[in-house]
């Protein structure tokens, strides 16, 4: 055992040599940023794509004058929790965290790095910030929230006749069940009725969406990470069944939606890193009241209503952002 | 590595060496493959949040959570001993169960603990850093549950429930109630596990739907590792084994999350945890193998 420390403790050693070594080799003026995101699929990805955009495009470059780390928890809140402990240690100019468990889990840990969440639904319930408004903390940050009349209002327009929305989403993911909480609210005054399906894993969201054929008009679904990350599942489905599939996120679109109006993640992203730019420029987190998407998008997939039943109006097809063909 | 990430890995790695010896107890003393673990973990973590969150002392929540823990595992040993469903599937069956009533108690899938006391802020003394009391805290807790384990499976009783998992028909025939013993030992078992995860939750923010995934597998990582680095026989060797590979494996995913300079990436943290367990486990062997070797 003595031995084994022993070299374990070495190798450590060494490992923290190199690091100190590779850290001093830098120069004084760079910024160091540190991402941390609960699990990799493409919206998420796609934040801190945009959020590394942001950066290069004000000057800041990889190796050169910025310091960027990315670590995913690969879907285990442990490993998140001691990816959040590896950053704050680092002492970083900023932590962006990236949905709600890795949020958490940096913001417990520190009350002095700037954290800028990003792709949380609702900071506020997650006790990420007191409020809406600006924390007075070392906590900011962007949400993906999305107003869900304009949701309903858009499925009205694609399915006017519709009566029954169908949604398959996980139970277990805070954000979707803060969607279904809300939608079940509003509903009523739209004239439509909701129908459930589960989907705790993503290898059911097949299942759950065959679930929901005879019972629903229509498959809306939220930004669930589950359904996002098993799309073509549910649009199997929708094209057997013509059943029309309106998404929340706009790459759902490319994948077979027939439209979305929705965040454009690349965007979010986009939008978080200038606040994470203002921040490395010597802002304070806890003035700048967290945010949420300025730039929604409506994307529409020609293809997709034709192979689920639907024609889309030409005022529809004339306010798309994208048309995917 | 920065101090703060290793005291990090230090914390996470005492909680879930309480996850450890609860396996230890069912795999190894019991010999009840037990998957409960995976559903017992979030229990505690969504019943101490709960309970916290609506403003209960949270010693006394952290206290039910273990409650719960324990009865999550008086479930599956009945599932198992009285109706007669086999070990692996009846923990399997309560696992399962348990993602439901998980949400069920909670009421949605995370509940956050960031602005609520902690049994951590309570405890805390304010002359310490809290990243050094936390670790500090845990390490009491840890002690005080091996030490307590260590004297119970001294006694008649715990000897008994060893006996149990050892030969089960001799300790029948010693006049041992061998079904009252498992369900006794799972509850131990899964109350240390449940006790785990209410501690989770406190020191990282909150409690969350998806935090029991893999349990079991860091569980016995840890089980396995800590035999490997410390081999004995005797008990109270047995559970300091446990809890030092709880804490090593923590250790290595921190060495995993700091190998970005060789050129490995995020994606890769997994295997690269996967690899340095597996040196763990094979370094002993070499050593043995080549000690062997210059002898000859």
């Amino acid at each position: 055992m003595t031995t084994f420390t022993k070299k374990a403790l070495l190798s450590l050693s060494a490992l923290t040599l190199a690091m100190s070594a590779s850290f001093g080799a830098l120069a004084e003026s760079v910024k160091s940023v540190a991402v941390t995101a609960i699990v990799e699929h493409p919206a998420l990805d796609s934040v801190r794509d945009g959020v590394l955009a942001t950066l290069n495009e004000a000057g800041y470059e990889e190796g050169k004058n910025l310091k960027w780390q990315y670590q995913s928890a690969q879907g285990n809140t442990g490993t998140a929790a001691q990816i959040a402990r590896k950053f704050i240690g680092d002492q970083p100019d900023a932590i962006v965290a990236i949905a709600t468990p890795s949020a958490q889990a940096a913001v417990a840990g520190t009350k002095r790095i700037p954290i800028i969440f990003s792709a949380v639904t609702d900071p506020v319930e997650g006790q990420l910030t007191p409020s809406w408004e600006a924390s007075g903390t070392n906590v900011t940050g962007v949400s993906d929230v999305l107003e869900l009349g304009k949701q309903m209002e858009l499925i009205k327009q694609i399915v006017p006749e519709a009566k029954r929305v169908g949604m398959v989403y996980n139970p277990g993911e805070a954000n979707s069940v803060a969607v279904v909480t809300a939608l079940k609210k509003i509903l009523a005054d739209y004239n439509l009725t909701l129908v459930e399906a589960a989907a705790p894993r993503s290898v059911d969201v097949g299942s759950a969406a065959r679930s929901l054929v005879g019972k629903v008009d229509v498959i809306y679904t939220n930004t669930d990470n589950n359904v996002v990350s098993a799309y073509e599942a549910l649009v199997k489905v929708g094209n057997d069944m013509n059943i029309p599939l309106i998404a929340s996120d706009t790459d759902s679109v490319k994948r077979g939606a027939i439209a979305a109006l929705g965040v454009n993640y690349m965007d979010l992203g986009k939008q978080t890193g200038r606040i994470v730019l203002r921040i490395l420029e010597g802002e304070n987190p806890g003035d700048i009241k967290p945010q949420t998407s300025e730039n929604i998008q409506l994307f529409v997939n020609l293809s997709a209503a034709e192979k689920q039943g639907v024609t889309l109006s030409q005022e529809l097809i004339d306010s798309a952002a994208e048309i995917i063909r | 590595m920065s101090l703060f990430s290793m005291f990090g890995a230090l914390e996470i790695g005492l909680i879930f060496s309480l996850v450890a010896l609860g396996v230890f107890i069912s795999f190894r003393l019991l010999r009840f493959p037990d998957l409960t673990v995976d559903g017992s973990f979030p229990l505690g973590g969504a019943v101490g949040a709960l309970c916290i969150s609506n403003g209960m002392d949270p010693f006394l929540a952290t206290a039910l959570a273990a409650f719960a823990g324990a009865s999550a595992g008086v479930v599956t040993a009945i599932l198992n001993v009285h109706l007669k469903i086999m070990d692996l599937l009846a923990s399997i069956l309560m696992m399962t169960a348990l993602y439901s009533i998980n949400l069920r108690i909670m009421g949605k899938p995370n509940i956050p603990l960031i602005m609520e006391p902690t049994v951590f802020t309570l405890l805390e003394p304010s002359w310490l850093i809290d990243y050094i009391a936390r670790p500090v805290i845990l390490i009491v807790v840890v002690l005080l549950a091996k030490l307590a384990l260590d004297a119970y499976f001294s006694t008649r009783q715990g000897l008994a429930i060893r006996a149990t998992g050892s030969n089960p028909r001799m300790a029948r025939s010693q006049g041992i109630n061998t079904g009252a013993m498992v369900i006794l030992g799972m509850a131990i078992s899964n109350g240390l596990v449940g006790l785990a995860g209410a501690l989770f939750a406190q020191s990282q923010g909150g409690a969350d739907i998806s935090m029991g995934i893999g349990t079991i597998v860091i569980g016995l990582a840890a089980v396995i590792v800590g035999e490997s680095i410390l081999p004995s026989r005797r008990l109270f060797l047995l559970t300091l084994a446990v809890i030092l590979g709880a804490i090593v494996y923590r250790f290595f995913i921190a060495l995993a999350l700091n190998s970005d300079f060789i050129g490995l990436q995020a994606q890769d943290l997994n295997l690269v945890t996967a690899v340095l367990v597996t040196l763990a486990l094979v370094i002993p062997l070499l050593k043995q193998r080549f000690a062997r070797g210059k002898r000859v």
